[in-house]
């Protein structure tokens, strides 16, 4: 009897799975509703959803918890013949790769994380280039020459957005400062509001915002100073105050990445894309900026683009004004990614 | 700190310190008719769900504020269900309704998310508003905010110097002895319960209509269990929840300003003390004596049955 049942279960398992085109998951660290870092994407997978349009299975699971519960999430999802799976977070690499072990036909591929092997890869957008660009948007439109940057966390991701930000404002506007404050949170849309009214207060006639709610936004536009969105397009929170945003725009990742699964030639890699794979853009600017800045603006994402200028080109000084990385250099992407000091022209600091 | 500072960090508190306030005397007036209710956060969310879809699809603000009102309040009835008519665990039945709160919130409000909708703007009150500083920071407010200066002196009326008020601690410090002077010990834990919930759900409904018009999923972001938090700190106190409320909003806004100003004091002590000084009022009104003094709710969190008595 048990053993009959378990053919049977194997069966429908086979059946299941090869019956059915590519099945395709992604699990979310948070609700899709958050406006912010999940709803980009979900944004993303709607979007490859419309590619393939029925030719390939695509579900999610939001909110899922990090730790224990992840790993069985991850565990049932492979069971039930899904054949590649997103994980969206930082917070999901180590399960992703310990089940990824377990299922080596199983195809993984987690966000912001570093590890790899055979059946996992990861994936990330250079999303300071963006930040480089629409600083120079906030360093062209500040009359004060006073910028508030409303930040989530002091992690090296986060600090590295801000010095790009501040490179780009420095580029057109050289006395310009930046002053950042700590939100403390990735999500709290009345505590980043604050934030914002506090940078609003000091004086600061633009704003951008780095933490995942549009509150900022909504701060500055009742202020009548000007907002730089992050993550999506956010315009519809600041209707007339809108700049423009820095973007995530996972869904080409997310098409391209389906499209090589499906055709049987995707490889392993570190992902770590810039402008010019798409997966980071900036969002279109507002009549509020000039044609002239929109024109440098596009001039430099295309210097970006092609690797003419990278954004932290030496030389750059630190806040105390020594020189961090000197003329002629680059920052490589291990500096970038341990970066714990602010450029000249941030005020604020990075908790230690 | 200079003038600036100040009015901003007071005029801040206040804003923050709205839904909270709201909260707390809803849950005040709850557990004072003897019922705890740890649901405050899923019923906050579901007066800011609600109100948020009614003022979008309607236009009506004020009918939003009362369809938020009316949903937590419907939310806080299952909760009085369960705990007086059952008599179920209360921390049990409370934690249910935080995640059934959340839950549907944020299933029914997906298609909410990124749209923008009617909200609450600042109205000057005449003559007050043009008091220099104080008439910016006290009279220059939304319609809600108001409400919080009006809400906190009349319930306090209500408990102290009216006879429902008398009840209504009567029932939640000897529900027996009220019991036996003819008082309706279920109605009025069902009443208070409900009214509790109500109010919750308006403070939520401040969140998504006047402080951050906007819905997203768990837009409360903890404001429920600090209130929870506030009610110990009050000591059951309607007068004392706005000391309570506005401080812990003062605290939540003041972090920014002294990061602004480079004043390097870290964001996390400062976020803690308001909870040191909650621990010290708990060790303070742990004496049988004091707790008598202050009428702390003494059948909290005890479901009441006539047959047991014999």
């Amino acid at each position: 009897m048990k053993k009959l049942f378990v053919v049977l279960v194997l069966l429908l398992v086979s059946i299941f799975t090869f019956a059915s085109s590519l099945k395709v998951a992604f699990i979310y660290v948070g609700p899709v509703g958050d406006a912010g870092w999940t709803y980009a994407h979900d944004l993303g997978r709607r979007q490859a959803e419309k590619v393939f349009d029925g030719k390939v299975k695509i579900t999610y699971i939001e909110s899922v918890p990090e730790g224990a519960e992840a790993i069985s999430v991850l565990k049932s999802l492979a069971n039930r013949g899904f054949k590649l799976i997103f994980t969206t977070s930082f917070s999901y690499m180590e399960q992703t790769a310990q089940v990824a072990k377990q299922f080596p036909n199983v195809i993984f591929e987690n966000c912001s994380g570093y590890l790899k092997s055979k059946n996992m890869g990861n994936y990330f957008g250079r999303i300071y280039q963006s930040e480089f660009l629409v600083g120079i948007v906030a360093g062209t439109m500040t009359k004060a020459g006073k910028i508030g940057y409303v930040a989530a966390y002091p992690i090296p991701e986060v600090v590295r957005g801000i010095n790009a930000f501040t490179l780009g404002v420095r580029t057109v506007n050289p006395r310009a400062t930046v002053h950042v404050v700590w939100v403390n949170s990735w999500y709290d849309p009345p505590t980043e509001k604050e934030a914002a009214l506090s940078l609003i207060n000091a004086g600061c006639d633009v704003i951008k915002s780095e933490t995942d709610s549009a509150a900022p936004l909504q701060a500055a536009e009742q202020n009548h100073v000007y907002a730089i969105g992050y993550n999506t397009d956010m315009r519809k929170f600041a209707p007339t105050h809108f700049l423009t945003s820095a973007i995530f725009n996972w869904g080409s990742f997310y098409t391209k990445t389906i499209k090589e699964v499906f055709d049987g030639t995707w490889k392993s890699e570190s992902f770590w894309g810039g402008l010019e794979t798409g997966i980071v853009d900036i969002a279109p600017m507002t009549d509020l900026v000039s044609p002239q800045t929109q024109r440098l603006v596009k001039a430099m994402k295309e210097a970006l683009e092609n690797h003419t200028f990278h954004v932290f080109d030496g030389p750059i000084y630190d806040q105390k004004g020594r020189i961090a990385i000197p003329a002629g250099r680059t920052a490589s992407d291990k500096d970038l990614l341990s970066m714990n000091w602010f450029v000249q022209g941030v005020i604020g600091s990075v908790p230690k | 700190m200079n003038q600036d500072m100040i009015t901003s960090t007071v005029s801040g508190a206040i804003r923050a310190g709205t839904p909270l306030l709201f909260a707390t005397i809803g849950e005040i007036l709850t557990e004072r008719s003897g019922i705890l209710n740890l649901g405050l956060e899923g019923m906050m969310l579901m007066g800011a769900f609600t109100g948020f879809a009614v003022s979008y699809n309607t236009g009506n603000l004020w009918l939003a504020v009362i369809a938020a009102m009316a949903v937590a309040g419907l939310l806080a009835t299952l909760h009085a269900f369960m705990s007086i008519t059952l008599r179920v665990n209360q921390v049990v039945s409370g934690l249910a309704i935080v995640f059934l709160g959340s839950g549907l919130s944020g299933f029914w409000g997906q298609a909410y998310v990124g749209v923008q909708s009617p909200s609450f703007v600042n109205f000057k009150i005449p003559l007050l508003g043009n008091i220099p500083i104080i008439g910016e920071i006290l009279f220059d407010r939304d319609p809600l905010v108001y409400i919080g200066y009006l809400i906190v002196p009349l319930v306090w009326l209500f408990l102290y110097k009216t006879r429902y008020g008398m009840d209504l601690r009567a029932v939640g410090e000897a529900p027996d002895a009220a019991d036996a002077r003819g008082i309706n010990v279920s109605l009025i834990r069902y009443i208070y319960t409900i009214v509790g919930g109500a109010l919750s759900g308006l403070g939520g409904a401040y969140l998504s209509l006047a402080y951050t018009p906007m819905w997203v999923e768990n837009m409360t972001a903890g404001r429920g269990w600090i209130a929870i938090v506030l009610v110990i700190f009050a000591i059951w106190d309607p007068l004392l929840a706005m000391v309570g409320a506005y401080l812990f909003g003062g605290i939540s806004v003041l972090q920014f300003g002294l990061q602004v100003a480079q004043i390097p004091i870290p964001a996390n002590i400062m976020k803690m003390f308001p909870y040191l000084f909650t621990i010290i009022v708990m060790l303070f009104t742990s004496s049988e004596r004091i707790k008598k003094r202050f009428g702390v709710p003494s059948a909290l969190g005890i479901p009441y049955s006539r047959e047991e008595k014999g």
